[in-house]
């Protein structure tokens, strides 16, 4: 669930753009830009993937691409840091069971200095 | 340098096209920030790159006002200090004097001055910093117990970016391990964010936090159970409850168990020194300072005369130092680099100093205090 009024923040008029994405196929809403960990936790999706050897649910931990715990399957690449990397439009998000493999021609892309101070 | 292996020698060849920079600063949350105003004002070129989507670090997602002095922004709420010193940024981006590198994590230091910076996008380069100032912040400490990987057990401070910094309502009722300052204040803005707060577990017999931070949570009628602690997580796929215990002298004595789908742990942080330890600089563990933190000298300089460190990598502890700390580490650059004399950088220096001492003045800071006499060196030559 989004939350819409907060006695000191002001989410509901800095919203990005709303897109469609999908979530082990299923069609889904969330914010442009945003985190996907953000945008499916609202959702109620909690568990992004099961572990390598126990295959234990594991989800959201601390946000800030450090633990690991978030990594899903990304349009097709796995060990991505959901919580950390932006949602766009049709994006494909899976779960992502144990290690994942790693297509090479998968991963393009040009370095950039960001605009956005 | 005693690191052996050169990239050359590491990947067969030497990388074509090395970008360089005068001051590389890994962090863009306070000390990182801070960091990079001071010496953008004293004139060095700067790159800042940028784990996350933003800049801020842990300030975009701290709802409550700041206290110390006035100097250090008190009584202006966190994620608006975070504002004010991005704005200040931005005509140094405009002149070109300054860079930033967002989405973009420093993954290697190799001896020859050489950092790789890796991008969302997979795209990885390198880039050679004459000095580097490394203020990657702190993590979230886990603490033991059965099923404390159920999704819905978060670090307290996942749980503040959730809510605060994008938006997401992180659950309906929620338990607190740690009554320390962030636990205490997660608590609070949960209630903020209309999630019902079940209790706060505190192990030991006083809260850790300041008392301003525990009143507020109070006063809304949350229980700080102190000497109690949560003994397991109960859930299948997700936390459903958990089952709070009190910690005696025999042991942990169940008493409590409670439905609850959010489970925020605040048992401290550990500070975040991957990149300190490729480079080898001495290191050493202050469990005061919260795990393994670099050697440094009153200038914020490690071992390695090169890299200087900043905030919560150097140890734990309020981001109102840490951005003193970032200005300290550029002040010493900028003598370095011979953009200001000795003694100008002497007496900015010492008044930084003048500035810590005053906030570490406070009983909480008692352990940083103890903390900085096993770190703080003097180097030779």
């Amino acid at each position: 669930m989004w939350l819409e009024e907060h006695p000191i923040l002001d989410f509901s008029s800095k919203r990005p753009k709303l897109v469609k994405f999908y979530f082990e196929g299923k069609e889904m809403w969330g914010y442009e830009g945003l985190p996907i960990a953000a945008s499916l936790h609202a959702n109620g999706i909690k568990v992004y993937r099961y572990s390598t050897r126990l295959n234990r649910p594991r989800g959201f931990f601390c946000a800030i691409g450090k633990c690991s715990s978030c990594f899903m399957v990304v349009d097709g690449v796995p060990n991505v840091r959901t919580c950390i990397t932006p949602l766009r439009e049709g994006m494909r998000i899976e779960r992502q069971r144990g290690l994942g493999k790693i297509d090479l021609n998968l991963i393009q892309g040009e370095a950039g200095s960001d605009d956005n101070v | 340098m005693t690191m052996s292996k050169s990239p050359a020698e590491i990947f067969g060849y030497s990388f074509p096209d090395i970008r360089e920079t005068q001051l590389l600063i890994v962090g863009g949350g306070p000390a990182g920030l801070s960091a990079a105003l001071q010496a953008l004002k004293l004139g060095l070129k700067v790159t800042l790159v940028e784990s996350g989507l933003e800049l801020g670090g842990q300030l975009v997602k701290q709802t409550h006002k700041f206290f110390g002095s006035s100097l250090e922004r008190a009584g202006t709420r966190g994620f608006r200090i975070a504002q004010e010193l991005i704005k200040e940024l931005t005509p140094f981006k405009g002149s070109g004097q300054l860079e930033v590198y967002l989405s973009t994590t420093a993954i290697a230091v190799y001896p020859e001055r050489i950092v790789l910076l890796s991008q969302l996008s997979g795209k990885v380069f390198p880039i050679k910093p004459k000095a580097m100032i490394i203020a990657t912040g702190a993590q979230e400490r886990m603490l033991p117990f059965p099923n404390n990987d159920l999704p819905g057990i978060y670090g307290a401070g996942g749980i503040q970016t959730l809510m605060n910094q994008y938006g997401v309502k992180p659950g309906k009722r929620a338990l607190i391990v740690g009554a320390g300052n962030i636990g205490l204040i997660v608590a609070y803005q949960l209630l903020q964010a209309g999630v019902e707060v079940i209790a706060i577990l505190e192990a030991m017999d006083r809260i850790g936090g300041w008392w301003v931070h525990a009143a507020k949570v109070r006063r809304y009628g949350v229980p700080i159970l102190l000497k109690h602690t949560i003994s397991r997580a109960i859930g299948k796929e997700k936390v459903e409850g958990a089952v709070i215990a009190e910690i005696t002298p025999d042991g942990l004595k169940d008493k409590y168990q409670v439905e609850c789908d959010l489970i925020g742990i605040s048992v401290g942080l550990t500070p975040t020194v991957d990149l300190l330890r490729q480079a080898n600089v001495k290191m050493k563990y202050v469990a005061f300072m919260g795990g393994f933190v670099p050697l440094r000298d009153r200038e914020m300089r490690t071992s390695q005369s090169w890299i200087w460190v900043a905030g919560d990598s150097a140890g734990i502890e309020e981001a109102s130092t840490a951005m003193i700390e970032g200005q300290i580490a550029s002040t010493s650059v900028a003598k370095w680099l011979g953009y200001i004399s000795e003694e100008e950088a002497k007496r900015e220096i010492d008044q930084l100093w003048a500035r810590l001492g005053y906030l570490r003045e406070a009983e909480v800071s008692s352990k940083v205090r103890k903390g900085l006499e096993e770190v703080l060196v003097t180097w030779g030559g």
